[in-house]
This record gives C-alpha cells, structure tokens and sequence, in this order.
C-alpha cells in the first residue's frame, strides 16, 4: 500500500517544513550569514503555507487526515505564525548570540507537527502531531541554556507536557477499547453512552487542556512562557495553542457521543481558566509574565465558545457553524496580536531579557512612540476594545454563547472581561503616564530593529484589518462547515 | 449624492481628519498646533449649525440618516440618524470643544500634540454616540471614546490622574460589557442590530418578551447607562476623574460625557423596554432623589472647589434621570433641556475654576478668598455662572428642573417636593462658596495681585454667558424642537403597555390573562 501522489500532496506542508528544517541544518555549516538563514528558513515557513494550494480536499492516506477547508485555515495561521516569529527572532538571536540554523529547524519541525495536528482524522496521527511539535517546543523553551530560567522552562516543559501526553495516549487507548478504532469517523459511530468512552474522552481532554494551558492544568504556563525566550512564547501562545484547538474542535464535534457531558465538561473548564488567567495577571509586574497569564485566560474565551459549540449540537435546528467561526476567528486574531506583544517585549526587554518589569516600559510612549502605540493597540486588542481584532473575536465569542442561551457564561466572560481591563490598563497607563525612574539603559533606548519592527507593523495592520473590515475573513471561516457535514 | 446626504458621517470623521493633519505637524510647534485644531472645532461646529436647518421642527422620526452594510454576518449596517434630541447634543459638543480648545491654550505644555490629537478623537467618539442608529454601532463608538478620555485625564490630570484615569476606565468598561451581553441577547430575540428595526419588531403584536428577560434587557442597557450618568450609588468615580482631569477634560466631562447615559436611557431603555421602564421607574426615581440630594449634600461641605462642581452635577443629572423615568411630555422635555443647561453652565463653571488653577495651582477654597478685588471681571462672570447653575429665572437652569419638577409633580407630589428641596440646597453649595472665594478680605497674600482674565478667557465665557441667557429668555426655541421627539419616544413607551391593559377583554386567553396583573399596578405608580 503505497500512498497515492493526491495523499502526498495533501501533506506536501508538512513535507516543504520537515524539509526545509533539515536543509537548515545541513547548510549550518556552509552558510556563516544570519540575516541568510533567516530569509531561507523564512521562506521555508511561507512555502509550506502556500503548498496547501495544491492539496485536494478530502480524506488522504486511508482515513488518517482530513484535508479540508478546516484544516486550511489552520495551515495558513501556523504558518503565517511561523513565518512571522522566524522573522522576528533574527534581532533576538543576534542579541543572544544563539545558533539561528537549528533554532528556524526547530520552529519548522513544530510547525509541520501543528499541521499534521490541524488535519489529524484519526488519534494517533493526532499523538505523532502533537509530539512534533511538543518535542521541538521543549528544545526551544531552552535554548537559551545559558539562562537558569530558560533551563528551568525547558525541565518544566518537558517533565509537565509529558505527562501530558500520557493522559493524551491513555485516553487513546480507551476509546480504542471502548469503540475498536482510533479513526475519529468510526469512533463517532460507536455507543455513545459507553462510559470507557467517556473516560478515555475525558483523558483526551485533559492531555488537550493541559496543551491550550486551560485551568486546572495550567501551572506550567507562567514559568514557561516567563523562562523561554520571547520568540519563542510567541511561538507558544499562538501557534501550538491555535493548532491543539482546532485538534480540540474536530474531536469534539466529530464524536457527539453524551453532548451534554462535554457541554458542562466544557462550561467548568471555560469558568475556571478566565478567572484563573485574569486573577493571575492581575498581580503581575513582569510584562512576559502577565501576557502568558492574559494567554491562560484567553484560553478560556475561546472555550466559551466550545461550550457554544456542543450546546448547539443538541439542537440541530441552528447549526453550529457561527459557533466554530467564533473560535477560528478569535484564534486568528488572538495569534496575530500575540505574535506583535512579544515581539515588542523582546525587543524592549534588551540583551538577557532585563527589562521585563512594568517600571522598564514607563516612559516608553515618549522614548520609543511607534512601540509604545503598537503595544497599545496589541493590549486593547487583547481587552477587546472596537475597532481590533479582538473586540470581533470576543464579539463572536459573546454571540455564539448567547445564541445557545448560555447567558450565564457570557455574564461571567463580561466580569472577566472587566478584570482584564485593570491589568491591560495598566501597561497602556504606565507606558504613558509615567516617567522611567533613574536614567533609561542605553540598549533599552534604542528602537525596534527593523525586521522586529516589520512584524510589528504586520500585526498591527493585521489587528485594524480584523477590527474594521472582518467581512472577507469573515467569509472564509463561516465556510467552514465541512467537518459539520463530514459526520 | 448630495452634500446634505453625507452630513453626518462629515459630523462624525472630520475631527478625526483634523486629528490626522495634526500628526503631520512637528509637535513643538505649539502655537500652530493649537490654531489647527481650534478652526477644525469651529469648523465642524459651524458644520453641525447646518443641523438646526436640515431638522425639521414637529417632525417625528429621524432626519438625515445613512445606511451602509459593512458587515455580512451578523448583518450590521453603518446606520446614523438625528432627531431634535440628537441634534442638541452635538451641537452642544462641537461647541464645547473649541472651547475646551480655549481652555487649555495656557494649562496644557507638555505633549501638546497628542492632547489635541485625543480631544479631536474624544469628539468623533462622542458624536458618533448620538448619531448612532444600529445598537452595535453605538456600542462601539461608546467604547472607543473611552480611550481619548481616560488618556486627557491619566496624562494631563493632577496628581492622582492615573488612579482616576483606570478607575474611570473600568467603571465605563464594565458597564458596558452588560451592555454588549443585553445587545448581543437583543439581537438574538430580534435577529438584527438596527434600532428602528428592533422597535418594529418589539411592538408588533406576535412578539412577545417575557416579563424577566425584559427586565433584564432592560438592567442590562441601564447599569451602562447609570454608571455613566452618574445615578446615585454608581457616581464614586465621577469626582475622581472630574477633580483630577485637565480643565478640557472636565468640561467635556461634565457637559457632554455624562449626557451620553441620560441619552441612552431616552433613546434606548425606554421605548425598547417599555414595561420594564415603568416597573422600574419607581426604583429609579427614588435613587435619582437620593442623588439630587446627596449630591447637593455633599458638595455643600467641599472644601474643593472643582470637587464641589462635580457633585452639583451629580445632583444636577438626578434631576434628568427623574425627569426621563416619570413619562411625562412636560418632565421629559425638561430632562432634555436640563441637559443641555447643565453641559453650558457646568462646562462654564470648570472653566471659570480652571482659569483660577492656571493662576494658582489649587482648587482649595481656603486658599482663597476676596477674590473680587483684584479679580472683578473673573467674579462677575462666576456669579452669572453660578446663578444660572442654581436655577435663577431668565438662566437656562431654571427651565429645566422647573419642568421636571412640574412634571413629576402630576406623577407623585412627593418626589416633587423632595426634588424640590434639591433647588434650595444648589443655592446654598454655590452661594457659601461663592461668598468663601470672592467676597470679605483678601486672606492670602498670593491672592493680592492676581491677573484678571484676559481676552481668551474673556471671550470664552461671553461665548457661555450669552448663550445661558439666550437658552434663559428663548427656550420655546429649544422645547418646541424637542417636543416631536420627547413625544415619539413617550408613545413608544406608553403604546405597547396601553394595547395591553385594554387587550384582555378583546383576547381571553390564558397567556394574555397572565400579563393583565401587571400594566394595573404599574398604572398605580404612574398616576398615584
């Protein structure tokens, strides 16, 4: 059984990433030049990403991935994430006096693993997804292995997330046990009120929840972030996050087996991960730190929206279809903002990652006017202010949960929502309206480098584009009702 | 298209347009930065007079509205539109700013351009509210003219501005994410965003909103709006951000800003919530007499002069919010106008107590003290202020709360009379401060010699003083273009719960049985 060319060519993404990590590593030695790997792991990323226009849709390699307009819209986010984070961490690199061949490698290989996640029809591809692109995030959570805390990330990341995946791998198990497959369609089809099912779901979603950092698995999530180099917790919060959800989504929505338990499974999950990511941020004064927080608790909007998502399949008369936009269109713009924060921390916080704390960034709307806008714009984006990507994010978010009447859980979002304000605020207010204390750093005087500045500028345009004129975009994710009709 | 068919979007973005050409100016160029944005607010205020042509007096319904689709899914339309009510409130608006503009000219040095820059923005915000037709649009310029404004006062306030600015910020904010969830929960009921359209649909006789989700509809918009105005146990940041805002930012603050929530209680809770207004009404009334009241308390024993300003609008605003909650035409009228008489005098007040901080840096009234002899100009103007603001007859504020309360005295004599009790102690607070500020000896040697105004600042308040006498003697100019309006909004929100006290006869069923029990004792409240 050899796969035809159609099945290659659907993973032809994956292929073009894989590949090009390799090359990175085998032209190390050769090519001396930064600036030339950057620009060829850089177009890597981007030809992965317009591979997809090749694939045929449909089911490739004997039932294992869906290639479908779903996972399309994944392919393009995690590569467009990859694209920007690669360029973004040129100046990072040259400050740190990293290695940058296998660095851009490793980001490529846990870019093809979230591919391979986005278009998984079948658990054990979804397992070789996730350790793709886990085990490449372990490595990049250390590479600064000179730091103490980028080691401890690493360790944390490592001993936590693999835990995580064994309650991910017992969980395939016993659905296997439960219903003799692995293949999401053929699961979907066993008896739904098997409780080994249920049990192996549940083991599923909390090797999932610990991945998207949702509470009660998100301890690693601080210390992580905090430790791992800034483009890198780019990297996390947007790319890995967006590519487990959409594993999350397809999951959920393909195998409707007892609707009503992942209803509330769901419902809990959302409640505890805002209060826990917003209560958490409140008190913080390291600015990476409060933004993997704020990460936590957007983790837990986007679940309000699966909450809507499974109601909505108890009732077949709606359709969920606004619902699974709402995830993708937050993802989208929750990815792009992400990407722009961090690279504006990494940028302000200097050689060794110093300038972290929230007295580092005051003054900084006089020193430093395009960061300090482009910040703000990121942190109203985030707080979900009009006129950014997140306030259409949150929107969708908002509307989809009142359309499956869960009027309760958008109260909760909207207090949520109001905390947040206090510590996005308070960025926005120190960056403003203080002066810096004592004399500012020469090297945290400086101004963006370019290629930071570049994606900065992508996002921010990015982030008003989604704010203004969401109809095109709009357009592409509500046309996502494949994985509906699949079932 | 025609000029007049783009109005008021040109309303809305030329300050904004305004605001882009100041970016384009070097921001040490002061003199031209401040010139710039002034002809851009007397511009766009000489745009918004077109308004008192266009909108047709007796009219009812809105005038000059736009329509664009801009979004597919949900459908959300760019829809504006005026009405005499609307019309005020922005020409109110475009006349502060300029204003404000004036104010600041010798207060503000540092980050000049972008003080100019959000006061522009400030204003797009603030138009955008009233012209707003479709809910989510309203909903996002509500929002984002939060920004403008908790930047004037966390980067151009006093000492503890950023303590103000955040709590300025989150109170609006969350507020208004009620809001969002009643507007979101609105279209789900009614499947569109377009205020006309859900009035349609909430009045036609199929539809029917239960009794609690009205009412939580209803809390839903009003907590929004409440905390905006500010009504009696939400108003705890208003002092803060009045007190530590820049002298613009007051009087924007206090003439346009906390309009916005009377606005919306008139445009949006009532006529869409009819009958939860009126099950409401009797909560509210009595919250917006204990702010009339406490307000007035309050600033009586304010050793603060700007502090002191801030209560009286809280206690000022009381009477709108009474004036809109007792349905009548005679009361509601007087609401509107009491908010446009309070954005005139209260804005000149900030002004007039921000020419003394230019002067000496202090809002204490111990500081000062007989202050009319070496400031005779300055104290003459003040007492016209402060004499229209306490409601003195041929002064704009006496038409207002004198129609409010002649309103609410056919509803409920006692509310009137409590009200009442408001007038008498507005007298007190302004007179015993006036008299502390400007009359015996002068106290503090600093005071000796202190300039009078000069002719900026002259020419700013003659600009206020002629229009609280023109408002004072010609008010039928303003009630007769209010009338229309006020009426439409009273029919709407009378129309459905009158069907429905004479439906059961015609209709007995069950489902119609059950509302019966309600409009008898909501008539009781209205017409005790």
């Amino acid at each position: 059984m050899t796969p035809s060319a159609a099945d290659l060519i659907r993973v032809l993404p994956e292929i073009i990433w894989c590949g090009f990590g390799v090359l990175l590593m085998l032209l190390q030695p050769y090519l001396k030049n930064r600036q030339g790997l950057t620009l060829f792991a850089m177009v890597g990323a981007a030809a992965g990403t317009l591979a997809t226009y090749f694939g045929q849709m449909g089911t490739g390699f004997f039932g294992l991935i869906q290639f479908d307009t779903y996972s399309l819209f994944f392919h393009w986010l995690v590569g467009l994430v990859a694209f920007l984070v690669i360029l973004a961490s040129d100046s990072y690199l040259e400050r740190e006096n990293l290695a940058p061949a296998e660095f851009y490698a490793l980001i490529l290989f846990a870019t093809a693993g979230m591919g391979v996640l986005a278009s998984a029809q079948e658990l054990l591809t979804a397992f070789i997804g996730l350790e793709m692109s886990s085990i490449s995030s372990y490595v990049l959570a250390g590479y600064r292995r000179d730091a103490v805390k980028s080691s401890e990330s690493a360790v944390k990341y490592f001993l936590l997330g693999s835990f995580a995946t064994a309650f991910f791998l017992y969980g395939i198990a016993l659905v296997y046990g439960a219903s003799g497959s692995t293949n999401l369609a053929q699961i979907a089809s066993a008896d739904a009120s098997s409780n080994l099912l249920r049990l192996g779901l549940t083991l599923i979603l909390v090797g999932l929840g610990f991945k998207v950092a949702a509470a009660p698995f998100q301890v690693w999530t601080p210390d992580v972030y905090e430790g791992a180099p800034t483009p890198v917790t780019a990297l996390f919060s947007a790319g890995p996050k967006a590519a487990t959800f959409a594993l999350l989504l397809r999951i959920f929505t393909t195998i409707h087996a007892a609707t009503d338990f992942w209803f509330w499974a769901f419902w809990i999950l959302a409640v505890v991960t805002m209060f826990v990511g917003n209560l958490g941020a409140l008190v913080q004064t390291n600015v990476k730190r409060m933004l993997a927080y704020s990460s936590i608790a957007h983790a837990g909007y986007t679940l309000v929206a699966f909450a809507a998502v499974t109601t909505m399949k108890l009732d077949p008369e709606t359709g969920a279809a606004p619902a699974y936009a709402a995830v993708l269109f937050y993802l989208l713009g929750y990815s792009l903002v992400k990407v722009g924060a961090f690279t504006i921390v990494s940028e302000i916080g200097g050689q060794g990652e110093r300038y972290l704390t929230l007295d580092d960034f005051a003054g900084l709307g006089t020193r430093q006017p395009f960061a300090a806008a482009a910040m703000t714009l990121f942190l109203l984006s985030l707080l979900g202010m009009p006129i950014t990507a997140g306030f259409f994010g949150k929107f969708y978010v908002f509307k989809a949960a009142i359309n499956s009447k869960l009027i309760w859980l958008a109260v909760l979002m909207t207090i949520n929502t109001a905390i947040g304000a206090y510590y996005y605020l308070r960025v926005i207010v120190v960056m403003y309206m203080r002066e810096h204390k004592g004399d500012v750093p020469a090297e945290a005087a400086t101004s963006l480098s370019p290629t930071a500045a570049m994606v900065v500028a992508v996002a921010a345009l990015a982030t008003l584009y989604l704010g203004l004129l969401p109809n095109h975009v709009l357009g592409i994710v509500l046309s996502q009702n494949l994985i509906l009709s699949a079932r | 298209m025609e000029f007049s068919g783009h109005l008021l979007s040109i309303l809305v973005f030329f300050p904004a347009f305004g605001a882009l050409a100041l970016l384009f100016l070097r921001s040490d160029d002061e003199p031209w930065i401040r010139r710039l944005t002034f002809v851009v607010s007397v511009v766009e205020f000489l745009f918004s007079l077109i308004l008192l042509r266009v909108v047709a007096i007796g009219a009812p319904g809105y005038a000059l509205t736009e329509y664009k689709p801009w979004i597919s899914s949900p459908p959300i339309n760019y829809h504006l539109g005026v009405d005499g009510i609307s019309m005020f409130l922005v020409i109110l608006t475009t006349l502060l700013t300029p204003i404000c503009v004036l104010a600041s000219w010798k207060g503000v040095h540092h980050r000049i351009k972008e003080f100019h820059v959000m006061l522009l923005l400030l204003e797009v915000g603030i138009i955008g509210v009233f012209l707003a037709l479709d809910l989510f649009v309203f909903f996002l310029f509500w929002e984002v003219m939060l920004i403008p404004m908790a930047f004037l006062i966390g980067i151009w306030g006093h000492d503890r501005r950023i303590y103000a600015a955040v709590k300025f910020f989150i109170y609006t904010m969350f507020g208004s994410a009620f809001m969002l969830v009643g507007i979101l929960w609105l279209y789900n009921l009614t499947g569109t965003f377009d205020l006309p359209a859900i009035q349609l649909t909430l009045q036609s006789a199929a539809f029917h909103l239960a009794p609690r989700t009205e009412m939580l509809l209803f809390l839903s918009f009003f907590l929004a709006f409440a905390i905006k105005v500010p009504l009696f146990p939400f108003h705890t940041w208003l002092p803060d951000a009045h007190v530590e805002a820049p002298t613009a930012g007051s009087i924007i603050l206090a003439g346009v800003l906390l309009k916005m929530g009377t606005y919306g209680m008139i445009r949006f809770c009532l006529p869409l919530f009819p009958e939860a207004s009126h099950r409401a009404a009797p909560v509210v009334a009595v919250l917006a007499i204990i702010g009339i009241i406490y307000g007035a308390l309050v600033a009586l024993v304010q050793p603060n002069l700007k502090k002191l300003v801030a209560y009286s609008s809280v206690s000022h605003l009381g009477f709108v919010v009474l004036g809109i909650f007792t349905f009548q035409t005679i009361s509601m009228q007087g609401a509107v106008y009491q908010m446009l008489a309070h954005g005139i005098s209260t804005g000149a007040l900030f002004f007039l107590t921000g020419v003394l901080y230019d002067r000496r840096h202090t809002y204490e009234i111990s500081e000062y003290g007989g202050l009319a002899t070496p400031m005779p100009k300055y104290a003459a103007f003040f007492l016209f202020v402060a004499l229209s603001s306490m409601g003195l007859p041929m002064l704009n504020g006496f038409v207002g709360e004198y129609l409010v309360l002649l309103g609410t005295y056919q509803v409920h004599w006692g509310w009137a009379s409590w009200a009442a009790t408001g007038v008498i102690l507005s007298a007190c607070y302004l007179l015993w401060a006036y008299q502390r500020v400007f009359y015996g000896e002068v106290t503090n040697e600093k005071n000796r010699n202190l300039p009078d105004i000069d002719a900026r600042e002259k020419w700013g308040l003659i600009v206020f003083a002629v229009i609280t006498l023109w408002m004072g003697i010609g008010s039928p100019y303003f009630t007769r273009r209010v009338a229309a309006p006020v009426n439409a909004v009273i029919e709407q929100t009378k129309s459905r719960y009158a069907e429905e006290a004479s439906k059961p006869a015609a209709m007995p069923q069950p489902a119609a049985l059950a509302i019966e029990a309600q409009p008898d004792s909501l008539r009781r409240t209205v017409s005790r």
